[in-house]
Parts: structure tokens; sequence; C-alpha cells
């Protein structure tokens, strides 16, 4: 048998590389026909293979386990501990991370610890309702819009045009002054002019989809309106739509903070991040760690969500992995 | 061109005027009324609502009120009495202007270079450094990002003032804290474009012909990587504007941001409407630039639309 070295592009040199096979190197095993046609893996719905990608996607999955674990934290943590969030002790002034105090007390003798998570119950809690109601008003108006187009498109998207063009904090922080402070009124106010962006995406990506060939096929076949939106365009949207819920929330989170920073969010003695931090901030220079701990919570929250909101936008569209 | 450019400017006229009437009439829902000052004069105060014409029916107000606004006159502030808006405005906007800008060039600067770097060494450790310096750039709020410089750089190492606003060693830190967000989404859209526009065929033509990387890299890949930067400028351009409210109260920077939070505090009419009007049309007038700077860069957005 003749052999020859073969030389590739890369300048690798693979050896012998014989010019004829034996055929007695081969044997006739036949045809299986039982198992020839049967699916070697179970095959996966759409939200399986998504979560499967998700699971696999390392840095997403840990923020997960991070917003639940600070979920779990909100809702126990106060519960457990045995110092109330409002509870002053003038006698622990400043006092500094120890066993009793976990993260030490503030300027009143309040245990961070306990406001820390009452915190985190309001700011999650306004970060999720916000950005998930901008998203259902968003969806729902964009999503007419997108389908239906005609002269409701035409009106809604003059409206849109012009309301993206205002600064939506400038008329959040109006809309809170006249509807006063508190967790439900900063919701809404942040709604007033929030749902403006889903809107645009949702109107895109309905108009896309609905000019797909599956859509006009099921047009032809005379299925109504209704079933056409259930079954064919909301599966379809429904991927973005959690990506972006899940990148409004940091987005969200960050605006709470601000107007409560600014003095226009929560009124003490109830207590949010953003609150929390103008507190510590205050005394920054004497004892910084009153500030560090918020920072971190803040931080480590936005990171994770960020990152879930990379990893579910992968796991639903392979396509865009790495891209950004 | 000039069809686009006059569609552009009348839709910004008109959210302008959108703007100025939900203010004006959201001002006059809130609740408690201008002119609590003990120390007013009464006969100061009478002049002054007569001067408003807040005896007047709601509807004359707003058209008097927009009289005067085609005139610049924005009226006299309700709670610092003896200055009129147009004369705060004009005393304290060039420090909010000035902070805004040295961050945006900053951000700017620093987040194409970022998002250029990571996407053409895409999958070294140099991209996995800029994408980790991106993302949590983006998670970190301008405020946290101040208290963190300013102890950093200002209380344990000495080298920076902590705050005022007295020469170009006093901007370093406020600047940066106030970029620092803006320049992490900037890479990440610039990466993101970037990685897409490598993919395209003009890339390998390109190549076949035998250009320059850094020819490539320079007329054909930024140029067109830069358009959704663009796109964003107009919002970049409203979180930095609204951030300077924070970083300014942080650093003691005397700008706008304080006499804006104050005068929503105050029922100050005059000055909330005289300073959203004025941040409105400010951001308006941004957003018109960034579509007629769309217009010019992209030829198909001014004939697609």
């Amino acid at each position: 048998m003749a052999k020859k070295n073969v030389r590739i592009p890369s300048g690798e040199v693979i050896p012998e590389i014989p010019e004829t096979l034996d055929p007695s190197l081969f044997k006739v095993i036949g045809k299986n026909t039982e198992r020839m046609e049967s699916i070697s893996r179970p095959s996966l719905t759409f939200w399986q293979d998504a979560w499967r990608r998700f699971r696999k996607n390392r840095p997403a999955f840990l923020g997960f386990c991070i917003i639940g674990l600070y979920v779990i934290l909100a809702i126990f943590a106060p519960i457990m501990s045995k110092y109330a969030f409002d509870a002053m002790d003038v006698s622990l002034k400043y006092a500094t991370p120890s066993l009793e105090h976990f993260l030490g007390c503030d300027g009143s003798g309040r245990d961070i610890w306990v406001r820390m998570w009452m915190g985190a119950r309001v700011s999650l809690t306004i970060g999720f309702f916000a950005a998930f109601i901008n998203m259902c008003v968003g969806s729902v108006i964009g999503g007419l819009c997108g389908y239906y187009g005609g002269w409701l498109d035409m009106i809604i998207m003059r409206i849109v045009d012009v309301v993206y063009g205002i600064p939506s904090l400038i008329i959040t922080i109006l809309v809170m002054v006249v509807v006063g402070r508190g967790i439900h009124t900063l919701i809404i106010a942040m709604c007033v002019v929030g749902w403006i962006g889903s809107c645009r995406f949702v109107r895109g990506e309905v108009y896309r989809l609905k000019n797909q060939d599956y859509v006009s096929a099921a047009k032809v076949l005379g299925v109504p309106d209704f079933t056409i939106i259930l079954r064919h365009i909301i599966p379809n949207v429904m991927g973005m739509l959690i990506t972006n819920l899940c990148m409004a929330i940091p987005g969200a989170i960050f605006q709470e903070a601000f107007l409560s920073y600014i003095g226009l969010g929560i009124a003490p003695p109830n207590c949010s991040w953003g609150i929390l931090a103008k507190e510590g901030i205050k005394y920054l220079k004497v004892y910084p760690n009153q500030v560090m701990f918020t920072a971190f919570f803040i931080c480590t929250t936005m990171l994770s969500l960020t990152m879930i909101g990379d990893g579910l936008r992968d796991a639903f569209d392979p396509r865009l992995r790495g891209t950004e | 061109m000039s069809k686009y450019i006059v569609k552009r400017v009348i839709a910004a006229v008109l959210t302008l005027l959108v703007l100025i009437t939900v203010v004006f009439f959201l001002v006059r829902l809130m609740p408690g009324e201008p002119f609590t000052s003990e120390k007013l004069n009464p006969i100061v105060k009478e002049n002054m609502i007569k001067y408003y014409g807040f005896d007047k029916p709601l509807i004359v107000q707003y058209f008097q009120y927009l009289g005067n606004l085609l005139k610049g006159n924005m009226g006299y502030s309700m709670k610092y009495t003896n200055k009129t808006v147009n004369y705060i405005i004009g005393s304290t906007f060039p420090y909010s202007a000035d902070l805004g800008l040295r961050a945006l060039a900053i951000a700017l600067v620093f987040g194409l270079l970022l998002g250029v770097v990571a996407a053409l060494n895409r999958g070294t450790r140099l991209d996995v450094f800029c994408v980790i310096l991106a993302i949590i750039g983006t998670s970190i709020p301008d405020f946290i990002m101040g208290a963190v410089l300013q102890y950093v750089f200002g209380l344990k190492l000495k080298v920076l003032p902590v705050a005022k606003w007295a020469g170009f060693k006093y901007t370093i830190l406020p600047s940066c804290a106030l970029a620092f967000y803006t320049m992490a989404s900037v890479s990440r859209t610039m990466r993101a474009s970037m990685l897409e526009v490598v993919q395209q065929d003009y890339i390998k033509t390109a190549r076949a012909k035998g250009l320059s990387n850094f020819r490539i890299t320079w007329k054909h890949q930024i140029r067109n990587a830069i358009m959704p930067v663009i796109t964003i400028m107009g919002p970049t351009v409203a979180a930095v504007l609204t951030g300077t409210f924070v970083i300014e109260a942080m650093y003691a920077i005397p700008g706008m941001g304080k006499y804006y939070v104050d005068s929503t505090n105050d029922n100050d009419y005059s000055m909330i409407l005289g300073m959203t009007v004025f941040y409105g049309a400010f951001l308006i007038f941004c957003n018109l630039v960034v579509d007629i700077l769309y217009g010019v860069v992209d030829p198909r957005v001014r004939i697609g639309k």
C-alpha cells in the first residue's frame, strides 16, 4: 500500500494517509430498522431548551442564585431578627459590625442589617413592579399598534414620538411631587412615561412577526386574529419580553435610588436602598462602612440582574451569544 | 435632506410645546402653594400674585406664560423673590454644562476606545477585561461611584480635592464619577455593533482588496459601527444631565441641580416651570442634533423616513 505524508496549509504534517483503504477493514453490520428512525434524545420544547442553555451560562446562573438569595433574605431577615428596622438605640450609635448587629448600626442606633433588607423589600418591589407594569402597558399598546397598524398606530406613535423626547426623570419627579411620596406613588410616577420604551420595542417586533410566512399562512387558513396573536405572536415575542423585563429592573431600581437620594422617594422612617445610601454617604468621612454595605448590595443586585438579562437573551436566541 | 430636517424640527417644537403644557398643568396640581415664606412682605406677596396672574383663570395664565416664554422671560422665582429664573439659570447652568460636557467627553472617548479594543480582540483576555469593566460600570449608580471616588482618591490617598469647583484638579473626580456609567454603556453598545460589522461582506471585500488593518478598522468598521452609539446619544445626554443633580450635591458644585430639586419642594412654580422647560428644551435640542446627525451619517435614514 502506497503511503505518503500530506502537508496541509497550516504547516502541520499529517502522517501516512493510505491511498486506498483495504476493504477488509470494514464489516457490514446491516440495518437496524427499528432504531434507525427513532429519536435518540427526548425532544425539548422551546422553554426547556432555553432553560437548559440558561443553566449552562455560569454568570447568569450565579446572578439568578444571588437574586434568589436576596429575595429570600428580604422576606425573612426582618422577620427573623429581634430588632425592628426603626427601633433606635442611642447607645449603639455608629456601632461597628458585630455578632449582635451584623452590619453595625447607623447614626440613630438602628440595626443596618435589618434596615438593609427592609430597604431591599422596597427597592426590589419597586424595581420589579415598575418594570413589569411598564412592560405590560407597553406591550399591549405596542402590540395593538404593530398588529393592526392603521390610524390607531399613527396616533399612538405620534404621541410616543413626542413623549419619548421628554426627559423621563423630570416628568417622574414632577408626578412624584404631585401624587406624594410612597411606594405606590413611586411606581405610578415611573409608569407614566416608562411604558414608552417597551411600546416602541414591542411594536417593532410584532410588526416584523406579522409579516412572517407562518402568520400569513395562518391567516390564509382562516385562523382568527385572536388565535394568531395567542399562538404565533405572543410565544415568539415572549423570550425577548422577558429579557427586556430583566434588563428594565435595574433601571427602575436605579431610578428609585436616585429619587430617594435627592429626597423625593420613599418617606422616612421607611427605607429603601437609595435612602440608606444617602444616609451612609453623609458619614462617608468618619464611618465609611455605613455606605459600603449598601453600595455592595446595590451593585451586586444590578450586576446579577444584568448577567441574568444577558443570559436570558442568549438562552432565548443563541445566535446573539457573545455579541454583547 | 432639508425636508428631513424640517420634519425633525417641527416634531421637536411640538414636543417642547407638549412638555410645557404638561408641566404647566402638573405644577398647578401640586399640593400646597408658593409664597409660604414668612419673611415675605404681604404687599410684595400681593404684587407677586397680581404679577403672575394667579387671580385669573388657569387657561389665561397658561397663554400669558407662553407669551412671556416666547419673549424669553421666565418670570421671577417665587422663593428667591429678588431673582429672575433667567438669572438663576444663567448663573448656574454653566457649571452643570461644564461638568456634563467633561463627563460626556470622557465617557465617549474611553467608551468607544474600550468597545473597539474589545471587539478587535474578541475572545482574548483583553476582551474579557473590557466586558467585565463594562458590566461593572453599568451596575454602579453614579452616586455610589461618586462616594467611592471621593473616599479613595480624596480621603484615603489625598491626591485630589474632595469637593468644590475651583480649577482643573477639582473637576476630575466629579467628571469621572458621572462618566463611568455612560462610558460602560457606550462601550457595550460599541462592542456589540463592532462585532456585527466585522462579519459583513464589505469587510471581507476590503480585506480582499488588500487594505491595511488600520484602514479597515478606521474607515470601514468604526464608521459603520458608530451608528447605534449615535442613536443612544439622546438618552445618554439626558442621563448625564440628570446625573449632575446628584454629583453636584455630592461635590458641592454650584450647578442647576440643587435649584431644580429645591424648587419642587418649595412649590416655586415659575422656577420648576422655567427649569423643566430649559432642561427639556436642551434635551430636545440634543435629540434634534442627534437625529440630524444620523441623517447626515446614514443617508438611508433621511430617504427612508
